[in-house]
Protein backbone atom coordinates (compact mmCIF):
# COMPACT_ATOMS: atom_id res chain seq x y z
CA UNK A 1 0.00 0.00 0.00
CA UNK A 2 3.01 2.51 1.05
CA UNK A 3 5.06 1.27 -1.36
CA UNK A 4 2.63 1.84 -4.01
CA UNK A 5 2.07 5.38 -3.25
CA UNK A 6 5.51 5.97 -3.43
CA UNK A 7 5.88 4.64 -6.87
CA UNK A 8 3.20 6.79 -7.40
CA UNK A 9 4.55 9.71 -6.59
CA UNK A 10 7.89 8.84 -8.38
CA UNK A 11 5.96 8.40 -11.35
CA UNK A 12 3.93 11.67 -11.27
CA UNK A 13 6.84 13.49 -10.67
CA UNK A 14 8.61 12.29 -13.19
CA UNK A 15 5.97 12.62 -16.08
CA UNK A 16 5.24 15.88 -15.15
CA UNK A 17 8.90 16.99 -15.29
CA UNK A 18 9.82 15.03 -18.34
CA UNK A 19 6.59 16.92 -20.14
CA UNK A 20 7.90 20.05 -18.30
CA UNK A 21 11.22 19.10 -20.10
CA UNK A 22 9.75 18.73 -23.58
CA UNK A 23 8.62 22.39 -23.93
CA UNK A 24 12.55 23.27 -23.88
CA UNK A 25 13.81 20.75 -26.09
CA UNK A 26 15.81 22.97 -28.06
CA UNK A 27 17.39 24.74 -25.06
CA UNK A 28 18.21 20.97 -24.11
CA UNK A 29 19.87 20.73 -27.54
CA UNK A 30 21.71 23.51 -27.61
CA UNK A 31 23.31 22.70 -23.88
CA UNK A 32 24.17 19.17 -25.37
CA UNK A 33 26.43 20.92 -27.91
CA UNK A 34 27.66 23.10 -25.56
CA UNK A 35 29.14 19.71 -24.34
CA UNK A 36 31.21 19.15 -26.73
CA UNK A 37 34.82 20.55 -25.05
CA UNK A 38 36.22 16.97 -24.97
CA UNK A 39 36.09 16.35 -29.19
CA UNK A 40 38.35 19.49 -29.54
CA UNK A 41 40.32 18.25 -26.63
CA UNK A 42 40.84 15.04 -28.34
CA UNK A 43 41.41 17.11 -31.18
CA UNK A 44 44.78 18.69 -29.69
CA UNK A 45 45.39 15.34 -28.26
CA UNK A 46 45.64 13.45 -31.49
CA UNK A 47 47.34 16.00 -34.25
CA UNK A 48 49.85 16.68 -31.63
CA UNK A 49 50.72 12.69 -31.06
CA UNK A 50 50.49 13.72 -27.10
CA UNK A 51 49.20 10.41 -26.78
CA UNK A 52 51.89 7.97 -27.74
CA UNK A 53 53.93 9.51 -24.55
CA UNK A 54 51.40 7.91 -22.28
CA UNK A 55 50.85 4.78 -24.16
CA UNK A 56 46.87 5.25 -25.23
CA UNK A 57 46.21 4.43 -28.71
CA UNK A 58 44.53 6.87 -30.83
CA UNK A 59 41.38 4.49 -31.43
CA UNK A 60 41.02 3.83 -27.40
CA UNK A 61 41.62 7.64 -27.10
CA UNK A 62 39.40 8.79 -29.41
CA UNK A 63 36.87 6.42 -27.43
CA UNK A 64 37.83 7.77 -24.14
CA UNK A 65 36.73 11.30 -24.77
CA UNK A 66 33.66 10.16 -26.52
CA UNK A 67 33.00 8.29 -23.71
CA UNK A 68 33.80 11.08 -21.47
CA UNK A 69 31.14 13.25 -23.66
CA UNK A 70 28.54 10.92 -22.42
CA UNK A 71 28.95 10.69 -18.97
CA UNK A 72 29.24 14.46 -18.29
CA UNK A 73 26.02 14.54 -20.71
CA UNK A 74 24.54 12.10 -18.06
CA UNK A 75 25.92 13.52 -15.01
CA UNK A 76 25.43 17.89 -14.99
CA UNK A 77 23.56 18.80 -12.44
CA UNK A 78 22.22 22.61 -11.96
CA UNK A 79 19.75 21.99 -8.67
CA UNK A 80 22.15 24.57 -7.11
CA UNK A 81 20.67 27.39 -9.31
CA UNK A 82 17.51 26.58 -9.50
CA UNK A 83 17.38 26.50 -5.87
CA UNK A 84 19.15 29.43 -5.43
CA UNK A 85 16.15 31.01 -7.86
CA UNK A 86 13.39 29.38 -6.02
CA UNK A 87 14.40 30.11 -2.69
CA UNK A 88 15.55 34.17 -3.51
CA UNK A 89 11.64 34.30 -5.35
CA UNK A 90 10.23 32.86 -2.42
CA UNK A 91 8.97 29.80 -4.10
CA UNK A 92 10.33 27.51 -1.85
CA UNK A 93 8.24 28.02 1.27
CA UNK A 94 5.12 26.18 -0.41
CA UNK A 95 7.43 23.60 -1.22
CA UNK A 96 7.96 23.23 2.46
CA UNK A 97 4.47 22.48 3.28
CA UNK A 98 4.19 19.36 0.79
CA UNK A 99 5.18 16.31 2.57
CA UNK A 100 8.25 15.77 -0.07
CA UNK A 101 11.28 17.21 0.34
CA UNK A 102 11.76 19.58 -2.27
CA UNK A 103 14.98 17.98 -3.64
CA UNK A 104 13.00 15.35 -4.89
CA UNK A 105 11.18 17.47 -7.48
CA UNK A 106 14.79 18.78 -8.52
CA UNK A 107 16.12 15.16 -8.15
CA UNK A 108 13.16 14.40 -11.04
CA UNK A 109 13.77 17.16 -13.45
CA UNK A 110 17.69 16.15 -14.06
CA UNK A 111 16.48 12.68 -14.29
CA UNK A 112 13.35 14.34 -17.01
CA UNK A 113 16.05 16.27 -18.41
CA UNK A 114 18.47 13.51 -18.81
CA UNK A 115 15.63 11.22 -21.43
CA UNK A 116 15.22 14.51 -23.19
CA UNK A 117 18.52 15.05 -23.53
CA UNK A 118 19.72 11.35 -24.61
CA UNK A 119 18.34 11.52 -28.40
CA UNK A 120 20.25 14.68 -28.68
CA UNK A 121 24.05 12.71 -27.25
CA UNK A 122 23.38 9.86 -29.77
CA UNK A 123 22.85 12.57 -32.80
CA UNK A 124 26.44 13.73 -32.01
CA UNK A 125 27.52 10.36 -31.27
CA UNK A 126 26.80 9.33 -34.53
CA UNK A 127 28.39 12.81 -36.16
CA UNK A 128 31.38 11.39 -34.05
CA UNK A 129 31.51 8.11 -35.55
CA UNK A 130 31.38 9.62 -38.89
CA UNK A 131 34.80 11.73 -39.04
CA UNK A 132 36.33 8.91 -36.54
CA UNK A 133 34.80 5.71 -38.63
CA UNK A 134 37.59 3.71 -36.97
CA UNK A 135 36.53 4.17 -33.49
CA UNK A 136 33.40 2.62 -33.90
CA UNK A 137 32.86 -0.67 -31.04
CA UNK A 138 30.41 -2.24 -29.06
CA UNK A 139 30.73 -2.85 -25.36
CA UNK A 140 29.41 -5.90 -23.67
CA UNK A 141 26.58 -5.98 -22.30
CA UNK A 142 27.63 -6.24 -19.18
CA UNK A 143 30.51 -3.64 -18.86
CA UNK A 144 27.52 -1.20 -20.51
CA UNK A 145 25.24 -2.16 -17.50
CA UNK A 146 28.23 -1.49 -15.19
CA UNK A 147 29.22 1.77 -16.76
CA UNK A 148 25.66 3.13 -16.57
CA UNK A 149 25.76 1.97 -12.96
CA UNK A 150 28.87 4.12 -12.54
CA UNK A 151 27.45 7.31 -14.75
CA UNK A 152 24.37 6.94 -12.30
CA UNK A 153 26.83 6.90 -9.41
CA UNK A 154 28.74 9.92 -10.53
CA UNK A 155 25.72 12.35 -11.01
CA UNK A 156 24.07 11.19 -7.57
CA UNK A 157 27.52 12.19 -6.22
CA UNK A 158 27.77 15.54 -7.77
CA UNK A 159 23.58 15.97 -7.00
CA UNK A 160 24.43 15.24 -3.14
CA UNK A 161 27.50 18.10 -3.79
CA UNK A 162 25.53 20.39 -5.35
CA UNK A 163 22.16 19.93 -3.10
CA UNK A 164 24.79 20.77 -0.07
CA UNK A 165 26.13 24.00 -1.69
CA UNK A 166 22.49 24.74 -2.28
CA UNK A 167 21.61 24.21 1.50
CA UNK A 168 23.85 26.92 2.05
CA UNK A 169 21.14 29.34 0.49
CA UNK A 170 19.94 29.09 3.75
CA UNK A 171 22.31 31.25 5.15
CA UNK A 172 23.93 33.40 2.42
CA UNK A 173 21.65 34.77 -0.41
CA UNK A 174 24.36 33.53 -3.33
CA UNK A 175 25.60 29.82 -2.98
CA UNK A 176 25.74 29.85 -6.98
CA UNK A 177 29.40 31.41 -6.72
CA UNK A 178 30.44 28.76 -4.01
CA UNK A 179 29.53 26.10 -7.03
CA UNK A 180 31.34 28.13 -9.39
CA UNK A 181 34.30 27.92 -7.12
CA UNK A 182 33.95 23.84 -6.93
CA UNK A 183 33.08 23.65 -10.87
CA UNK A 184 36.99 24.91 -11.41
CA UNK A 185 38.37 21.54 -9.67
CA UNK A 186 35.39 19.63 -11.44
CA UNK A 187 36.62 20.67 -14.94
CA UNK A 188 40.64 20.07 -14.59
CA UNK A 189 40.43 17.07 -12.20
CA UNK A 190 37.44 14.93 -13.26
CA UNK A 191 39.17 13.82 -16.60
CA UNK A 192 37.10 15.59 -19.02
CA UNK A 193 39.69 17.79 -20.93
CA UNK A 194 42.80 14.98 -20.54
CA UNK A 195 42.43 11.23 -18.95
CA UNK A 196 43.71 10.95 -15.57
CA UNK A 197 46.30 8.40 -15.95
CA UNK A 198 48.13 11.43 -18.32
CA UNK A 199 48.39 13.51 -14.69
CA UNK A 200 51.94 13.71 -13.65
CA UNK A 201 52.60 11.73 -10.53
CA UNK A 202 52.83 14.60 -7.95
CA UNK A 203 49.22 14.57 -8.75
CA UNK A 204 47.94 11.24 -9.17
CA UNK A 205 49.70 10.17 -5.66
CA UNK A 206 46.94 12.33 -3.96
CA UNK A 207 44.22 12.26 -6.99
CA UNK A 208 42.42 8.86 -6.09
CA UNK A 209 41.34 9.72 -2.59
CA UNK A 210 39.09 12.81 -3.95
CA UNK A 211 35.80 12.35 -5.76
CA UNK A 212 36.87 13.72 -9.11
CA UNK A 213 38.01 10.90 -11.22
CA UNK A 214 35.34 9.06 -10.13
CA UNK A 215 32.76 12.24 -11.45
CA UNK A 216 34.39 11.26 -15.24
CA UNK A 217 37.48 9.05 -15.80
CA UNK A 218 36.44 6.16 -13.79
CA UNK A 219 32.77 5.47 -15.79
CA UNK A 220 34.84 6.97 -19.04
CA UNK A 221 37.23 4.15 -18.57
CA UNK A 222 35.13 1.48 -18.26
CA UNK A 223 32.93 2.29 -20.71
CA UNK A 224 35.45 2.85 -23.91
CA UNK A 225 37.55 -0.34 -22.79
CA UNK A 226 40.46 1.26 -21.09
CA UNK A 227 42.25 -0.37 -17.91
CA UNK A 228 40.60 0.45 -14.67
CA UNK A 229 39.85 -0.94 -11.67
CA UNK A 230 36.17 -1.77 -11.40
CA UNK A 231 35.60 -2.63 -7.68
CA UNK A 232 38.17 -0.31 -6.38
CA UNK A 233 36.35 2.21 -8.64
CA UNK A 234 32.70 1.27 -8.12
CA UNK A 235 33.40 1.18 -4.38
CA UNK A 236 34.93 4.56 -3.76
CA UNK A 237 31.91 6.21 -5.85
CA UNK A 238 29.33 4.24 -3.40
CA UNK A 239 31.77 5.29 -0.26
CA UNK A 240 31.80 8.84 -0.85
CA UNK A 241 28.15 8.62 -1.54
CA UNK A 242 27.65 6.93 2.05
CA UNK A 243 29.68 9.82 3.54
CA UNK A 244 27.82 12.81 1.71
CA UNK A 245 24.06 11.76 2.03
CA UNK A 246 24.31 12.30 6.04
CA UNK A 247 25.92 15.62 5.51
CA UNK A 248 23.24 16.52 3.34
CA UNK A 249 20.90 15.13 5.48
CA UNK A 250 21.92 17.14 7.97
CA UNK A 251 22.70 20.40 6.79
CA UNK A 252 18.81 20.27 5.13
CA UNK A 253 17.65 20.04 8.86
CA UNK A 254 20.01 22.99 10.20
CA UNK A 255 19.00 24.94 7.06
CA UNK A 256 15.09 24.56 7.08
CA UNK A 257 15.01 25.80 11.02
CA UNK A 258 17.13 29.01 9.51
CA UNK A 259 14.42 29.62 6.75
CA UNK A 260 13.20 32.98 6.77
CA UNK A 261 10.98 32.72 3.51
CA UNK A 262 12.19 35.58 1.47
CA UNK A 263 10.13 37.37 -1.18
CA UNK A 264 7.00 36.20 0.28
CA UNK B 1 28.11 67.68 -26.28
CA UNK B 2 26.56 64.70 -27.05
CA UNK B 3 29.88 62.64 -26.24
CA UNK B 4 29.76 64.64 -22.89
CA UNK B 5 26.42 63.45 -22.01
CA UNK B 6 27.34 59.84 -22.32
CA UNK B 7 30.18 59.69 -20.35
CA UNK B 8 27.80 61.24 -17.52
CA UNK B 9 25.49 58.91 -17.75
CA UNK B 10 28.26 56.20 -17.53
CA UNK B 11 30.05 57.64 -14.51
CA UNK B 12 26.56 57.22 -13.20
CA UNK B 13 26.23 53.19 -14.28
CA UNK B 14 29.58 53.06 -12.72
CA UNK B 15 28.34 53.94 -9.21
CA UNK B 16 24.97 52.37 -8.81
CA UNK B 17 26.05 49.00 -10.38
CA UNK B 18 29.12 49.12 -8.15
CA UNK B 19 27.39 49.80 -5.63
CA UNK B 20 24.87 47.13 -5.63
CA UNK B 21 27.41 44.65 -6.14
CA UNK B 22 29.75 45.52 -3.21
CA UNK B 23 26.55 44.61 -1.25
CA UNK B 24 27.94 40.93 -1.63
CA UNK B 25 31.14 41.42 -0.67
CA UNK B 26 32.28 37.86 0.62
CA UNK B 27 31.09 36.71 -3.37
CA UNK B 28 33.36 38.55 -4.96
CA UNK B 29 36.22 37.15 -2.52
CA UNK B 30 34.98 33.60 -3.95
CA UNK B 31 34.90 34.73 -7.73
CA UNK B 32 38.34 35.59 -6.96
CA UNK B 33 39.57 32.53 -5.75
CA UNK B 34 37.50 30.67 -8.61
CA UNK B 35 39.82 32.80 -11.02
CA UNK B 36 42.89 32.54 -9.46
CA UNK B 37 42.30 28.58 -9.26
CA UNK B 38 40.66 28.39 -12.54
CA UNK B 39 43.71 30.32 -14.21
CA UNK B 40 46.03 27.60 -12.42
CA UNK B 41 43.93 24.60 -13.50
CA UNK B 42 44.30 25.83 -17.44
CA UNK B 43 48.37 26.12 -16.84
CA UNK B 44 48.25 22.63 -15.41
CA UNK B 45 46.37 21.33 -18.48
CA UNK B 46 48.88 23.03 -20.61
CA UNK B 47 51.62 21.36 -18.68
CA UNK B 48 50.08 18.18 -19.08
CA UNK B 49 50.36 18.69 -22.93
CA UNK B 50 53.99 20.09 -22.58
CA UNK B 51 54.85 16.99 -20.38
CA UNK B 52 57.21 15.09 -23.00
CA UNK B 53 57.02 17.49 -25.66
CA UNK B 54 58.70 20.48 -26.55
CA UNK B 55 56.67 21.84 -28.77
CA UNK B 56 52.76 22.31 -29.42
CA UNK B 57 51.90 23.51 -32.97
CA UNK B 58 55.02 25.06 -33.42
CA UNK B 59 54.61 26.67 -29.92
CA UNK B 60 57.10 26.70 -26.69
CA UNK B 61 55.40 25.90 -22.95
CA UNK B 62 56.63 30.12 -22.76
CA UNK B 63 55.15 31.26 -25.96
CA UNK B 64 51.63 29.72 -24.98
CA UNK B 65 51.80 31.19 -21.59
CA UNK B 66 51.04 34.44 -23.48
CA UNK B 67 47.82 32.68 -25.14
CA UNK B 68 46.53 32.10 -21.50
CA UNK B 69 47.56 35.78 -20.45
CA UNK B 70 45.78 37.00 -23.27
CA UNK B 71 42.89 34.89 -22.82
CA UNK B 72 42.54 35.40 -18.82
CA UNK B 73 42.48 39.51 -19.49
CA UNK B 74 39.92 38.52 -22.11
CA UNK B 75 37.60 36.80 -20.11
CA UNK B 76 37.80 39.25 -17.04
CA UNK B 77 36.59 41.88 -19.88
CA UNK B 78 33.71 39.30 -20.72
CA UNK B 79 33.40 38.86 -16.93
CA UNK B 80 33.16 42.94 -16.01
CA UNK B 81 31.16 43.95 -18.76
CA UNK B 82 29.27 41.42 -21.34
CA UNK B 83 28.29 38.59 -19.24
CA UNK B 84 26.03 40.72 -16.88
CA UNK B 85 25.12 43.31 -19.63
CA UNK B 86 24.40 40.81 -22.18
CA UNK B 87 22.35 37.84 -20.29
CA UNK B 88 20.58 41.00 -18.85
CA UNK B 89 18.94 41.69 -22.36
CA UNK B 90 16.99 38.26 -22.03
CA UNK B 91 15.41 39.23 -19.07
CA UNK B 92 14.24 42.76 -20.46
CA UNK B 93 13.09 40.74 -23.60
CA UNK B 94 10.91 38.19 -21.28
CA UNK B 95 9.69 40.56 -18.82
CA UNK B 96 8.82 43.15 -21.93
CA UNK B 97 11.14 45.77 -19.77
CA UNK B 98 12.66 46.63 -22.85
CA UNK B 99 10.11 48.83 -23.42
CA UNK B 100 11.38 51.35 -20.69
CA UNK B 101 14.91 51.04 -22.44
CA UNK B 102 13.56 52.21 -25.75
CA UNK B 103 11.63 55.10 -24.00
CA UNK B 104 14.85 56.29 -22.74
CA UNK B 105 16.77 59.14 -24.66
CA UNK B 106 19.49 57.74 -25.01
CA UNK B 107 21.23 54.80 -27.53
CA UNK B 108 19.87 51.41 -26.53
CA UNK B 109 22.96 49.30 -27.84
CA UNK B 110 24.90 51.89 -25.58
CA UNK B 111 22.39 51.53 -22.46
CA UNK B 112 21.86 47.33 -22.28
CA UNK B 113 25.54 46.98 -23.02
CA UNK B 114 27.35 49.15 -20.46
CA UNK B 115 24.53 49.55 -17.57
CA UNK B 116 26.06 46.92 -14.75
CA UNK B 117 29.67 46.45 -14.28
CA UNK B 118 30.76 43.13 -12.16
CA UNK B 119 34.05 44.19 -10.38
CA UNK B 120 35.05 40.59 -9.84
CA UNK B 121 36.21 40.39 -13.25
CA UNK B 122 38.93 43.20 -12.62
CA UNK B 123 40.45 40.83 -10.65
CA UNK B 124 40.38 38.54 -13.29
CA UNK B 125 41.65 41.09 -16.00
CA UNK B 126 44.91 41.91 -12.94
CA UNK B 127 45.70 38.59 -12.80
CA UNK B 128 46.02 38.06 -16.48
CA UNK B 129 48.02 41.31 -17.01
CA UNK B 130 50.33 40.04 -14.08
CA UNK B 131 50.65 37.11 -15.97
CA UNK B 132 51.22 38.91 -19.36
CA UNK B 133 54.12 40.94 -17.81
CA UNK B 134 55.80 37.32 -16.30
CA UNK B 135 55.91 36.23 -19.79
CA UNK B 136 57.40 38.90 -21.43
CA UNK B 137 60.19 39.00 -18.63
CA UNK B 138 60.50 35.02 -19.70
CA UNK B 139 60.20 35.48 -23.58
CA UNK B 140 62.76 38.78 -23.65
CA UNK B 141 60.58 40.79 -25.43
CA UNK B 142 61.78 43.94 -25.64
CA UNK B 143 58.86 47.04 -25.07
CA UNK B 144 59.13 49.46 -28.03
CA UNK B 145 56.75 51.81 -29.50
CA UNK B 146 55.72 50.13 -32.43
CA UNK B 147 55.28 46.91 -30.41
CA UNK B 148 53.01 48.59 -28.01
CA UNK B 149 50.52 50.06 -30.90
CA UNK B 150 50.65 46.92 -32.80
CA UNK B 151 49.89 44.80 -29.71
CA UNK B 152 47.30 47.24 -28.22
CA UNK B 153 45.58 47.54 -31.69
CA UNK B 154 45.08 43.80 -31.63
CA UNK B 155 43.88 43.28 -28.34
CA UNK B 156 41.35 45.78 -29.17
CA UNK B 157 39.99 44.52 -32.19
CA UNK B 158 39.76 40.76 -30.07
CA UNK B 159 37.40 43.18 -27.59
CA UNK B 160 35.38 44.35 -30.61
CA UNK B 161 35.16 41.01 -31.72
CA UNK B 162 34.07 38.95 -28.67
CA UNK B 163 31.83 42.33 -27.80
CA UNK B 164 30.08 41.36 -31.13
CA UNK B 165 29.44 37.98 -30.94
CA UNK B 166 28.07 38.10 -27.41
CA UNK B 167 25.87 40.90 -28.56
CA UNK B 168 24.99 39.05 -32.06
CA UNK B 169 23.97 35.91 -30.04
CA UNK B 170 22.09 38.30 -27.58
CA UNK B 171 19.87 39.85 -29.82
CA UNK B 172 18.40 36.85 -31.33
CA UNK B 173 16.75 36.36 -28.39
CA UNK B 174 14.18 39.17 -29.90
CA UNK B 175 13.11 36.11 -31.95
CA UNK B 176 13.46 33.03 -29.59
CA UNK B 177 13.07 34.57 -26.51
CA UNK B 178 15.26 31.99 -24.47
CA UNK B 179 18.93 32.42 -25.61
CA UNK B 180 20.91 31.66 -22.80
CA UNK B 181 21.88 28.56 -23.87
CA UNK B 182 22.86 29.84 -27.12
CA UNK B 183 25.58 32.01 -24.56
CA UNK B 184 26.42 28.28 -22.88
CA UNK B 185 27.56 27.42 -26.88
CA UNK B 186 29.49 30.38 -27.17
CA UNK B 187 31.66 29.94 -24.18
CA UNK B 188 32.51 26.38 -24.77
CA UNK B 189 33.46 27.18 -28.03
CA UNK B 190 35.45 30.17 -26.86
CA UNK B 191 37.38 27.72 -24.56
CA UNK B 192 39.62 26.55 -27.33
CA UNK B 193 40.95 30.42 -27.53
CA UNK B 194 43.30 29.54 -24.92
CA UNK B 195 45.33 27.14 -27.36
CA UNK B 196 47.48 28.14 -29.97
CA UNK B 197 45.03 27.51 -33.11
CA UNK B 198 47.92 25.41 -35.00
CA UNK B 199 47.60 22.55 -32.48
CA UNK B 200 44.02 22.00 -34.21
CA UNK B 201 43.28 19.62 -37.01
CA UNK B 202 43.15 21.80 -40.11
CA UNK B 203 39.34 21.17 -40.93
CA UNK B 204 38.81 22.90 -37.02
CA UNK B 205 41.62 25.47 -37.79
CA UNK B 206 39.11 26.55 -40.63
CA UNK B 207 36.35 26.70 -38.45
CA UNK B 208 37.50 28.39 -36.06
CA UNK B 209 38.96 31.04 -38.02
CA UNK B 210 36.02 31.44 -40.87
CA UNK B 211 32.71 30.64 -38.91
CA UNK B 212 33.28 31.73 -35.37
CA UNK B 213 36.67 33.94 -35.58
CA UNK B 214 37.93 32.70 -32.13
CA UNK B 215 41.57 32.39 -34.21
CA UNK B 216 42.02 36.47 -33.97
CA UNK B 217 40.44 36.47 -30.83
CA UNK B 218 44.02 35.10 -28.91
CA UNK B 219 46.38 33.87 -31.37
CA UNK B 220 46.90 36.83 -33.68
CA UNK B 221 47.50 38.96 -30.43
CA UNK B 222 49.78 36.40 -28.84
CA UNK B 223 51.71 36.45 -32.43
CA UNK B 224 52.25 40.45 -32.33
CA UNK B 225 53.82 39.75 -28.75
CA UNK B 226 56.12 37.31 -30.03
CA UNK B 227 57.25 39.59 -33.09
CA UNK B 228 55.77 36.21 -35.45
CA UNK B 229 53.15 38.36 -36.86
CA UNK B 230 52.67 39.57 -40.84
CA UNK B 231 51.41 42.44 -41.31
CA UNK B 232 48.53 41.16 -43.38
CA UNK B 233 47.15 39.01 -40.37
CA UNK B 234 46.91 41.82 -38.27
CA UNK B 235 45.22 44.28 -41.14
CA UNK B 236 42.46 41.21 -42.06
CA UNK B 237 41.97 41.60 -38.13
CA UNK B 238 41.51 44.43 -38.30
CA UNK B 239 38.70 44.14 -40.89
CA UNK B 240 37.02 41.55 -39.50
CA UNK B 241 36.62 43.28 -36.30
CA UNK B 242 35.04 46.29 -38.15
CA UNK B 243 33.14 43.99 -39.94
CA UNK B 244 31.73 42.73 -36.89
CA UNK B 245 31.13 45.77 -34.92
CA UNK B 246 29.32 47.03 -37.93
CA UNK B 247 27.33 44.34 -38.70
CA UNK B 248 26.09 43.89 -34.89
CA UNK B 249 24.74 47.09 -34.66
CA UNK B 250 22.60 46.61 -38.01
CA UNK B 251 21.91 43.54 -36.57
CA UNK B 252 20.39 44.81 -33.15
CA UNK B 253 18.67 47.86 -35.83
CA UNK B 254 17.28 45.10 -37.65
CA UNK B 255 15.62 43.13 -34.74
CA UNK B 256 14.16 45.72 -32.67
CA UNK B 257 11.88 46.40 -36.15
CA UNK B 258 10.03 42.92 -34.65
CA UNK B 259 10.38 43.64 -30.88
CA UNK B 260 6.73 43.14 -29.52
CA UNK B 261 6.91 43.48 -26.25
CA UNK B 262 5.43 41.40 -23.65
CA UNK B 263 2.93 41.14 -21.01
CA UNK B 264 1.71 44.88 -21.46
Amino acid sequence: MISNLIYRKIFTLLKVQYSNMLEYRVEIALWAISGIIPFFMLNIWTNNNLNETINISDVLLSRYFLCAFFVRQFSVVWVVFSFEEDSLMGRVSPYLIQPLNPFFRYFAQHLAEQITRFPFALIIAFFFFIFNPESIWIPNLGILLLSIVSTFLSFLIQFLIQSIVACLCFWTEKASSIERLLFIPTLFLSGLLAPVVSFPSYVKSWIYLTPFPYLIDFPANLLSGNETNISGGLSMQILWIFLLFPLFKKIWSEGTKKYTAMGS
Amino acid sequence: MNLRKYLKVYKKFLHTSLASELEYKTNILVDLITAILSLVGSIFLLSIFFQNNGYIGGWKFEQALIIQAIYTILNGITNTWFNPNLTEIVKHIREGTLDFVLLKPIDSQFFISLKKINPSGFLEIMLGFLLLLFCIRINQINLNLSFLTLSSITISCSICILYSLWFFISTTTIWFVKTWNAIEVLRSFLYIGRFPLNSFSFSLRIFFSVFIPIAFITTIPSEVFLGLSVIWKILLEVIVATVFVITSRRFWLFALKFYSSASS
